[in-house]
């Protein structure tokens, strides 16, 4: 048994200790950490902070930053109706066609359609952004290390650049940025938004809210992981002890002789 | 009933005297394989192995049916799969993780191997198959591992496979052939996938020819002497207990792995599409490599890295030539046993360093443990092959406390 726990303590060890290292640059400041609720054995989501969320990205980030992954329908999972979702889609106009006559024609959204792209084009979007590019965000806590982390602090991490530092025109200050740098202006200060649901909007409630939106957009399936993981973990533990025990029976058949 | 089962045992013998497939099976892994008495857990990692392979190809089977093999569909038919495919989730995790586990049971497998000496004599050839199957996965995941075609898969692979343009000669050829163009795109995508398709099949077939040299000689031990046929116990049905056990815990690694880290083992980077304007600021390859990676990095000329790197592995082959060491066990080889743990620890550390930027003391230590990873298997293993004094060896299993008489 111990050389079995040995073995097992390996197997355990040996990838964190190669794995845990991920190399990065230096400059980097470690994020802000908090405690998100969708982390954790039984991590889940929280409806009501991700509509707020949805809010702030719609109300906020939507005319930089598209969600590609994401389509309409895909609200319904955050706690709206069907019929909700009909009409939020219904107020975005999307561009549809050829129609019989070979015109593209403009048309209310529908559940079906995906978010669409604030920018006709990648080069748009630069020309529109000091020639940086806003990239998509439906992975984007994904996309980074730490990443809910790292979008909260970086949300937050607006300053005045120190004495000395040159900011580049049109740039702004951030402390979580690798570099410093962003082509992305503070975007998120107290009362930005007005919550529909009445919750206060400070600065920080308001990061959270989109953090947490973000990561629904990026891991939408977490909540049905986490709880099939723990149905499928209580069947493996009873599969091993039964195995054990089966083993431990037979073997002690062959210690008699 | 017993009219209706006799009948059911007809049929089986009318069977097995056309096609004796049971007959076969109790042979390879039941009760008619005897194998030594005294192995130990580490043992486990055979089977386990098996299991991942088994694992990979039928979540791998499940992927392709969603996946689409282009620059511009790729990464977003992978996402399709996490979002819309039932279960795609679970099996894309379950494979993408699947190929870390399967090297963490594999590199146990090896060391187990090298700890208590499988390749010694009579089991070169079973040494050997193995190291082709481990060469074969290397090939077959760095191939999978471009395929949802993100930032880390792209730039791997234009890294990698420009290693071969260090090659005399040939090198630009076969680079342009592996792309199938002038740089990683379209080609080299569509390539890689049929190949990542096709190459576990090979590592099956591979496995077979393993496992029958492995029922040759028949199982080594924890002692690495010879087991007389009484020290011997029918596989079927007690290692075939004890594996299902530890598969058991294996499982439940994996599982934690999959259900609630299933990104911690994989670069943030390959979130991202891949984009041939952007590189990234560090080119990391998955962390199997990276031991490897450290050592091709650790030497200042392209073509003598790359030969470096290939030879840290193809050097394995010759292993059962350089250790020439009568004693197979490290149990009984204590000086042996002291480099052993420091050649573990040496890797250990070259993965470390595989994973930094090549600058400053990471750099200065792989070179360090490139030396010492060739040292020890062209210095080391045959000096100790002559100097080494074993303890005394047991005169059988059943009796692992010497006999002092002798
Ligand atoms: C005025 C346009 C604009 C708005 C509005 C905007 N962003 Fe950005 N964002 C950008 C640009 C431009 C970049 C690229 C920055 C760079 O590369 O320097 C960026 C980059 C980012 C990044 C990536 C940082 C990295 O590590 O590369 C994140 C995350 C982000 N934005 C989140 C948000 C969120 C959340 C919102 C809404 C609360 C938002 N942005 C609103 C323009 C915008
Ligand atoms: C030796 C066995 C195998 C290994 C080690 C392996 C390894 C990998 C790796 C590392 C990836 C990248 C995962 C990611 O980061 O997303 C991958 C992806 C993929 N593999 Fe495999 N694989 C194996 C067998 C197979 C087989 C047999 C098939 C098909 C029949 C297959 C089909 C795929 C597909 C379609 C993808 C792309 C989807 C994705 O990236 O998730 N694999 N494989």
């Amino acid at each position: 048994m111990r050389k079995f726990l040995l073995a097992a303590a390996a197997a355990f060890i040996l990838p964190t200790l190669v794995s845990g290292a991920p190399a990065f640059a230096a400059e980097e400041v470690k994020p802000m950490h908090r405690e998100w609720n969708f982390n954790g054995l039984l991590g889940k989501f929280d409806k009501q902070q991700l509509q707020r969320g949805f809010q702030v990205y719609k109300e906020v980030c939507a005319s930089c930053h598209s969600l590609n992954f994401i389509s309409f329908r895909n609200l319904e999972s955050i706690g709206y109706s069907e019929d909700q979702v009909k009409v939020i889609a219904a107020e975005y106009q999307i561009t549809d066609g050829p129609d019989e006559n070979g015109d593209m024609f403009q048309r209310p959204g529908r559940p079906s359609d995906h978010i669409p792209h604030p920018f006709a084009n990648d080069q748009l979007a630069r020309a529109s952004n000091g020639g940086a590019l806003p990239p998509d965000l439906s992975l984007m806590t994904k996309a980074r290390e730490d990443g809910p982390n790292y979008v909260y602090s970086l949300m937050l991490g607006y300053k005045d650049a120190p004495n000395g530092f040159e900011l580049n025109p049109g740039m702004s200050y951030n402390e979580f940025f690798p570099g410093h740098q962003i082509a992305m202006p503070q975007q998120i200060t107290d009362d930005r938004v007005t919550y529909a649901d009445g919750t206060k909007a400070s600065a920080d409630q308001i990061a959270q809210d989109v953090v947490a939106f973000l990561h629904w957009a990026a891991e939408p399936k977490l909540e049905v992981r986490h709880a099939t993981g723990i149905r499928v973990m209580l069947f493996a533990f009873l599969f091993t002890v039964l195995a054990y025990f089966y083993k431990r029976r037979l073997w002690a058949r062959l210690e008699k002789h | 009933m017993s009219t209706e089962k006799s009948r059911l045992m007809k049929a089986w013998e009318w069977h097995e005297q056309r096609l004796p497939i049971g007959h076969f099976l109790d042979h390879s892994l039941g009760s008619k394989y005897p194998a030594p008495k005294n192995l130990n857990y580490w043992w486990n990692f055979g089977s386990l192995a098996l299991f991942m392979l088994v694992t990979m190809i039928i979540t791998g089977v499940f992927l392709a049916m969603n996946y689409t093999a282009h620059v511009t569909l790729a990464f977003s038919s992978v996402e399709r799969i996490m979002r819309d495919v039932n279960n795609g989730w679970l099996i894309r995790y379950m494979h993408a993780n699947g190929a870390s586990f399967f090297f963490i049971v594999v590199y146990i497998h090896i060391f187990r191997g090298l700890y208590y000496g499988s390749y010694k004599p009579p089991r070169e050839v079973l040494w050997w198959m193995g190291v082709v199957i481990y060469l074969l996965m290397m090939a077959t995941a760095f191939m999978g591992y471009v395929l949802p075609w993100g930032q880390m898969s792209f730039w791997g692979a234009t890294v990698i496979t420009n290693l071969f343009s260090a090659i005399p000669a040939v090198g630009d050829a076969i680079v342009t052939l592996l792309w199938g163009g002038f740089s990683v795109d379209n080609p080299t995508l569509n390539r890689f996938f049929a190949l990542h398709y096709l190459l576990p099949f090979v590592i099956v077939g591979v496995v077979f020819i393993h496992i029958w040299a492995l029922h040759i000689p028949g199982s080594n031990n924890p002692l690495g002497i010879d087991a007389a046929p009484a020290d011997k116990i029918p596989f079927f049905p007690y290692y075939v207990a004890k594996d299902v056990f530890g598969l058991g815990v294996f499982l439940m690694a994996y599982f934690a792995v999959v259900f609630w880290l299933p990104n911690a083992m994989g670069h943030p980077l390959n979130y991202v599409p891949a984009n041939p304007m952007v590189t990234p600021p560090h080119i990391v390859p998955e962390w199997y490599y990276l031991p490897f990676y450290a050592i091709l990095r650790a030497i200042p000329d392209k073509l003598l890295g790359v030969v470096a790197m290939f030879g840290s592995i193809l050097i394995l082959f010759v292993l059962p030539w350089l250790d020439r060491h009568p004693v197979r066990s490290a149990t009984f080889r204590p000086i042996f046993k002291i480099f052993f743990w420091i050649f573990l620890a040496n890797a250990v550390l070259l993965g470390y360093c595989g994973s930094q930027a090549a600058e400053g003391w990471p750099l200065i230590a792989s070179r360090i443990g490139t030396f010492w990873y060739f040292f020890h298997f062209i210095v080391l293993l045959p000096l100790l092959s002559w100097i080494e004094t074993p303890k005394p060896l047991p005169a059988s299993i059943s009796q692992p406390v010497l006999s002092p008489a002798e």
